[in-house]
């Protein structure tokens, strides 16, 4: 019989040494380094900001953040808020910021679902195909996006006056002015049924939850879509319904010198949304080839021998592996479209940076205008961030 | 032009900005503190600062025809341009001793509060606001200016009126936008409006037909207009919808270099009164009249009160003539009347106090 024995010197608890105050040991030394370092990083930080509270005094340059509740007097070409003149700089601000984020919204979704789709493509099998994807991703990632963006609103430009605009069916004008295209005459009733949809999509999503819970327990399947049906559409109609159902479609009309009525898509955004999302799909098309082939090709082999189609092989056992892999760089390129939208200022849209910078030359408070743009991108940057490692530690491997 | 060194100046002003503001004078903001009779002590030393360094950085427009723009050769050519001359014959007797810093309506006062350049010649228009919170003092008016429309004659436009529903193109960072505003509203005239940081772009998008208008300065107008290559299909509308006094500007607290800008504006105009030109200066040192002496150095000690050569005023004169000449030699080219900037002596406002 034998006694396993344990070394003994991994029994024994490692000596508590007594901080000794002396150059010699170890732990002072690190204390103080840290110290002296805070310490230093203070005193300049310190410096800076007092030389620029009194370099600002002694030029008489305005301070704080007073001016937001001024009027701001600003021409806006476009807004998702009511927006006029007579409002403060604050709102222009918002203003500036919703524009932001209309353009960083729908260039992330467009770009990724543009990039997976080269990407796949890059690999397909036609070689046509995968040609073609090939020479796009070169071509956009070599040319710098600010080009591409002057180039896309030079194209808009040279579109025919309104007068001459492109009718391509009842409704819809193309011209300089931009995209016009016939839209419903917003009322409160759609607001409320917009709301009733997003709650009915709650509600789908917690039923499904629910159902998947019920059949591990009993092992019988609930059908999800009833539900689905009667929240996502029954319950927004009904909303709609009870408020009279208002259907009044505005359609767009050349009056004077412009249309009037319709919905509009202008230049400005739809070069800068163009440009930003052909340029980052090609990036992302990159990363979407290269998670594929990260996956072994063992796996293909495999699922293939289990009878899977090619497609069914891509969608069931590929992706999901490669998106593990898909994910991390994705974030980096979210963050891209996000910071380059602030390109928008080379042709004229008007985003936080255009906005914050017309604000700072009104009021002449570069510093706070500077640091209202950097807490913007801050802000929208660690949201992405955090969203997509959420998201990455939710698909990561479950080790068990 | 340069689309690609747009945000590296951008940056680079916001960051110049924050570095100079914040490192800019550490000691004598130390020392200062307890000396509260002498304010602005620190902020007062650009005549110093300009005169050790021996080039004098002028902040003038990116391109206007007839006030900033380099020529065939990348000479600077233009009345404000020639300005920014005069002023640095007056300190160094040497009218090469000038760097000239484009910006743009939108990052210029960015550069003057940095202290990136020690002067803006680019047609600013002198309000209260910049004159005070943000850190400015207008030394003098050397442009009576307002703001007009442009339209192109195929829309038919006749006045300001006619402009209802159309789209206007506009910088921002002007008082231009903000006037548009005011004017629409006061009016009851609905404008799109389509607004471009870059002149370049701006004046693209109205004559590519973004804009049905395009608004800003007159002489601006006047201006675009001219280097179109059909002007006569371009028309400025009779309607001037506010008052731009346009003139050079230094940052507030140096008022001794504030006086040197202002007067060397004043000798220009008071030297068109006296006849004075680029030709003949050198002779008139001899005219009998005691303030042409003055002027020119011949007598007294004006110079050196401004802390100057005594000569400065005929250094300035030989090198780019009176005011008068510059008009005729910038302005008049591209159409431009003297109007309200004839001397007051013809009925305008061009007036300069005595030199005495
Ligand atoms: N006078 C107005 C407008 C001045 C202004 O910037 N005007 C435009 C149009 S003429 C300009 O000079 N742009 C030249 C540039 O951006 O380089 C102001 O001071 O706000």
């Amino acid at each position: 019989m034998s006694q396993t024995t344990m070394d003994p010197r991994l029994l024994r608890a490692p000596p508590k040494r007594k901080l000794r105050l002396s150059w010699a040991d170890e732990r002072v030394r690190g204390i103080v380094w840290q110290i002296l370092v805070v310490g230093l990083f203070g005193a300049i930080f310190y410096w800076l900001w007092s030389n620029t509270v009194h370099n600002l005094e002694v030029r008489r340059i305005a301070t704080g953040f007073g001016f937001l509740d001024r009027e701001a007097g600003l021409p806006i070409g476009e807004s998702l808020i009511e927006y006029s003149p007579t409002d403060t700089y604050l709102r222009a601000l918002l203003v500036g910021l919703l524009n932001t984020l209309k353009v960083a919204v729908v260039g992330i979704v467009l770009a990724t679902v543009l990039g997976t789709l080269v990407g796949i493509a890059r690999l397909s099998r036609n070689w046509l195909l995968s040609k073609v994807a090939g020479v796009y991703i070169e071509v956009i990632r070599d040319l710098p996006l600010l080009l591409q963006l002057l180039f896309w609103y030079s194209i808009m430009q040279s579109l025919p006056g309104p007068r001459q605009s492109l009718n391509p069916v009842e409704g819809v004008f193309l011209s300089n002015r931009g995209l016009k295209l016939p839209w419903l005459e917003w009322q409160d009733a759609h607001t409320y049924a917009l709301l009733a949809f997003v709650a009915g999509a709650v509600g789908t999503w917690l039923w499904s939850r629910r159902a998947t819970a019920l059949r591990l327990q009993d092992g019988k399947p609930r059908p999800v879509w009833p539900a689905a049906l009667g929240l996502l559409v029954g319950l927004p109609l009904v909303v709609w319904f009870a408020f009279g159902a208002p259907w009044t479609v505005d359609w767009p009309a050349l009056r004077g010198f412009n249309f009037r009525g319709g919905l509009t898509v202008t230049p400005e955004y739809f070069a800068l949304l163009l440009g930003l999302v052909l340029y980052t799909a090609g990036f992302i098309a990159e990363i979407v080839r290269a998670g594929i082939q990260a996956v072994p090709h063992g796996q293909w082999e495999a699922a293939q021998a289990l009878g899977l189609r090619r497609g069914a092989v891509l969608k069931r056992i590929v992706l999901p592996q490669a998106l593990r892999v898909i994910i991390p760089p994705m974030t980096s390129q979210y963050l891209n479209i996000t910071k380059n939208s602030s390109l928008a200022v080379a042709i004229g849209y008007q985003d936080i940076v255009s906005i914050a910078n017309t604000v700072l030359n009104q009021t002449g408070q570069a510093i706070e205008g500077i640091a209202i743009i950097m807490l913007v991108y801050l802000t929208i940057s660690l949201s992405i961030s955090l969203f997509m490692n959420w998201y990455n530690a939710r698909i990561a491997l479950v080790e068990r | 032009m340069q689309p690609f060194g747009l945000f590296s100046t951008r940056a680079l002003s916001a960051a110049a900005l924050a570095g100079t503001l914040l490192a800019g004078v550490a000691a004598p903001a130390r020392a200062q503190a307890p000396a509260a009779q002498a304010p602005a002590a620190a902020a007062s030393n650009t005549f110093d600062a300009v005169r050790s360094r021996g080039t004098l950085s002028c902040g003038v427009n990116t391109g206007v025809a007839g006030f900033a723009q380099p020529d065939s050769q990348g000479v600077w050519r233009g009345l404000d341009v020639d300005y920014c001359r005069a002023i640095a014959v007056a300190l160094f007797n040497d009218a090469n001793k000038v760097r000239f810093v484009p910006t743009t309506a939108q990052n210029r006062f960015t550069a003057l509060q940095s202290g990136e350049v020690d002067l803006l010649a680019r047609n600013t228009t002198w309000t209260l606001s910049r004159d005070t919170s943000l850190g400015f003092d207008f030394a003098a008016v050397n442009f009576y200016d307002g703001q007009g429309f442009m339209v192109k004659t195929s829309t038919g436009a006749k006045s300001g009126k006619d402009l209802e529903g159309a789209t206007i193109c506009v910088q921002p960072g002007t008082t231009t936008e903000q006037n548009l505003t005011e004017w629409a509203r006061a009016n009851r005239i609905r404008f799109s409006p389509v607004v471009i940081e870059r002149l370049e772009e701006v004046v693209q998008a109205y004559a590519s037909g973004r804009c049905d208008a395009y608004t800003t300065d007159i002489s601006g107008l006047a201006s675009t207009r001219s280097t179109q290559p059909n002007s006569e299909e371009h028309v400025i509308l009779p309607d001037v919808i506010s008052k731009e006094p346009l003139g050079p500007l230094v940052r507030q607290g140096d008022a001794r270099f504030a006086d040197v800008v202002r007067w060397t504006h004043f000798l220009l105009i008071a030297a068109e009164e006296f006849g004075i030109t680029q030709a003949n200066a050198a002779q008139m040192v001899n005219d009998p009249r005691p303030e042409v002496q003055r002027m020119l150095g011949r007598g007294g000690d004006l110079g050196k009160m401004l802390g100057l050569d005594n000569a400065w005023g005929l250094n300035v004169i030989r090198a780019v003539g009176n005011y008068g000449e510059l008009f005729e030699r910038h302005l008049t080219p591209i159409g431009i009347k003297r109007g309200p900037n004839a001397l007051w002596t013809n009925g305008g406002l061009q007036y300069a106090p005595p030199f005495r």
